[in-house]
């Protein structure tokens, strides 16, 4: 008694890889199922640059004191626009490129059926 | 001031240059740099090499300058640059290398299925080329004068020469390694010195000028009028725009496949954050030891300057022959990847000399004379633009332009043909008219003078909007293969899936360039080792690409 799950899977492995080959509307859902997940993941990555970083201008602007302050005798603005800065940009993008590649992963696990 | 050392080490550049140049291509036919780069190469030696060929005049001397006149605001421009990288890796990267575009003309063919948006496509590239180029035959001008006392111009000749020497042989651009090597040049020649000037700071303790250092303006942000318009400016044109770079796109062929394109992509802003750092602390230093750079104009000059001012003798002339070899090696790369560039786009897309290769080497090469002749008048007529804002405003038209069109390409399967010029004519038009309002020093008053400055805040969101509503109207003729195109791009590759057949308008065939790391040097001589390159070709684009080169087929695997 042998495995029709196996076949079953590979029906399905079939299936879902020539529904986006023939771009049928189910196909498509697939590709843009993918898509909005990275690009969810883009603009998330995106909206903490732009809610950290980007608002450091504005930050500046309304709270001038912010700008006054210093760290250890380093001027408050200068470690931020550098150090910090620089730490977060690297961090954002290698958080980026591993979730990237897991939701690449469960989209081809999807395609293989498992 | 003359220095002896900085005009051999400047000439040891260039003639290592040359050299490279010359040997590069022998090199790359017979190692198949390419190939190998493209696949035996580490992330981070291809990292290595795109981050040598990015940090250009204006993040080797031009941020110094800036911070060292404006102080803490000019801490955006570096940010910036490495934040775009993070932007293009989030946005970008994969789906461009998956695509197999070469340039962005090749991109925008591709997705927009229409050849007047792939004109329009490298009208942009060369515009934008060679406003990139201005600031590095600037700096270029700018460290020979340091160093010699020479007219700005004398410097900008000599780059201009060395440039064409190097391009007009072989078309190519250097080899990977050599990129790879030059990024690790610059950093140790602007590391080096910093170490020596740090300890005589520390020995020196209260030093000249204490008081210039802790003005109120320059350590605190927001100095000026409309300080926060032009620094949401600058953040957005930074940010958005070095996707636009048309020697950036380029590079990304160099990797084997979309997911290698972001990690390299990784490596690249680990690389960049760590270089930046160095000339923040020129800059810093600058305020320290030469704030009179700034009153007499020449706020650019300090990192040539600082270690002459801090040491005399053997070591500040060692010191200075260092940097001015970092820096000539900067404008040396970075002016050479975007000629090759332009020059490419140029010859191929815009100049129609007819069919064969003997035309295309030759509509290559008047191309690379074209461009540089051009590059050099118009920095000779933008001499008063600072080196960095010339780039900023670089900055502003590819983020007005290109970054739509790729953000919006890649994600929305909306976007059609009409909507993506549409989009780039208003994005262009506006960015392009400040940078043509600054250079001729047209001084315009009130609100619209400060958006002429810097552009970015308004140009950008202006064209997105342009696009997505010209795309909505011109709904009913969107491209007819756009659900494969999107497969195309977001797909991973191990995955079979048909992918339509990308045949760009190109006029040369590919072989050609993929037998060095990524350049758009296609019009190569075919006897020079096409063979070589044939194969490469197969390889290294055979990653994705071979899956994509079946139309018609639905095969699965079982």
């Amino acid at each position: 008694m042998t495995s029709p799950r196996t076949s079953a899977a590979r029906t399905r492995t079939v299936s879902i890889a020539s529904e986006i080959d023939e771009q049928t509307r189910l196909g498509e859902v697939y590709i843009t199922s993918l898509m909005r997940s990275q690009l969810r993941l883009g603009l998330g990555v995106l909206l903490v640059l732009a809610s950290t970083l980007g608002l450091l201008p504005l930050v500046f602007a309304v709270f001038p004191a912010v700008g006054r302050l210093d760290v250890l005798g380093v001027p408050l603005p200068w470690l931020l626009l550098t150090v910090v800065a620089f730490t977060e940009i690297v961090a954002l993008g290698w958080f980026y490129v591993r979730q990237a590649e897991r939701n690449e992963a469960t989209f081809s696990d999807l395609l293989e059926g498992r | 001031m003359s220095n002896a050392a900085s005009i051999v080490a400047v000439v040891l550049v260039s003639i290592a240059s040359l050299a490279v140049g010359a040997f590069g291509l022998r090199l790359s036919r017979t190692m198949s740099d390419f190939y190998v780069a493209s696949r035996g190469v580490s992330p981070v030696l291809n990292a290595s090499a795109i981050s040598g060929e990015y940090l250009s005049a204006a993040s080797f001397l031009g941020v110094a300058g800036l911070i060292l006149a404006r102080g803490v605001d000019m801490l955006w421009l570096p940010i910036g640059w490495t934040a775009g990288y993070l932007l293009l890796l989030v946005f970008v990267a994969a789906p461009l290398r998956r695509s197999g575009a070469y340039t962005l003309p090749d991109f925008a063919q591709l997705r927009l299925e229409s050849v007047v948006a792939r004109r329009a496509s490298s009208l942009l590239v060369v515009a934008i080329g060679l406003l990139y180029l201005i600031p590095q035959f600037q700096g270029a001008g700018l460290t020979l004068r340091t160093l010699t006392g020479a007219p700005s111009w004398a410097g900008q000749l000599v780059v201009a020469v060395v440039v064409c020497l190097n391009v007009l042989p072989g078309g190519m651009r250097s080899v990977t390694l050599v990129q790879a090597f030059h990024y690790w040049l610059k950093l140790l020649a602007l590391l080096t010195p910093l170490f020596f000037l740090l300890g005589a700071l520390g020995s020196r303790g209260g030093g000249p000028d204490v008081g210039a250092v802790f003005v109120t303006d320059w350590v605190e942000p927001l100095g000026g009028d409309n300080a926060l318009y032009l620094t949401y400016s600058l953040v957005l044109a930074t940010f958005f725009g070095t996707m636009g770079l048309p020697h950036v796109v380029v590079r990304f062929y160099t990797n084997p496949d979309g997911r290698a394109a972001r990690r390299t992509t990784l490596a690249v802003l680990v690389l960049l954050s760590g270089f930046y750092l160095l000339p923040v602390a020129y800059g810093a230093l600058g305020r320290y030891f030469a704030s009179d750079l700034v009153a007499a104009g020449r706020a650019d000059s300090v990192v040539l300057e600082l270690p002459s001012r801090v040491f005399d003798g053997p070591v500040a002339e060692g010191l200075t022959a260092l940097l001015a070899a970092g820096a000539f090696a900067a404008f040396l790369s970075t002016s050479t990847g975007l000629v090759v560039s332009v020059a490419g786009v140029l010859s191929q897309d815009l100049v129609r000399w007819g069919v064969g290769h003997r035309q295309g080497i030759r509509a290559f090469r008047l191309s690379t004379v074209i461009v540089v002749v051009v590059a050099l008048g118009l920095t000779l007529v933008a001499a008063g633009v600072p080196v960095a804002h010339a780039v900023e405003l670089t900055f502003a038209v590819a983020a007005s332009t290109f970054c739509p069109m790729l953000l919006l390409g890649i994600w929305w399967r909306g976007l059609t043909a009409t909507g993506a010029v549409a989009g780039m004519v208003v994005g262009g038009g506006l960015s392009m008219g400040a940078v043509l309002s600054t250079t001729f020093g047209v001084a315009t008053a009130g609100w619209f003078g400060v958006v002429m400055t810097q552009p970015a805040a308004v140009s950008v969101p202006l064209a997105f909007a342009t696009m997505v509503l010209v795309s909505l109207a011109t709904r009913s003729r969107a491209p007819e293969h756009v659900a494969q195109t999107m497969v195309r791009l977001h797909a991973p590759e191990h995955i079979d899936l048909n992918r339509g057949s990308f045949h760009p308008e190109r006029r040369y065939r590919r072989p050609a360039r993929t037998s060095q790391s990524g350049s758009a040097e296609s019009p190569e001589p075919a006897s020079q080792g096409g063979q070589v390159s044939g194969t490469a070709d197969h390889t290294a684009y055979g990653s994705g690409e071979s899956t994509a080169r079946r139309p018609g087929t639905t095969v699965r695997r079982g």
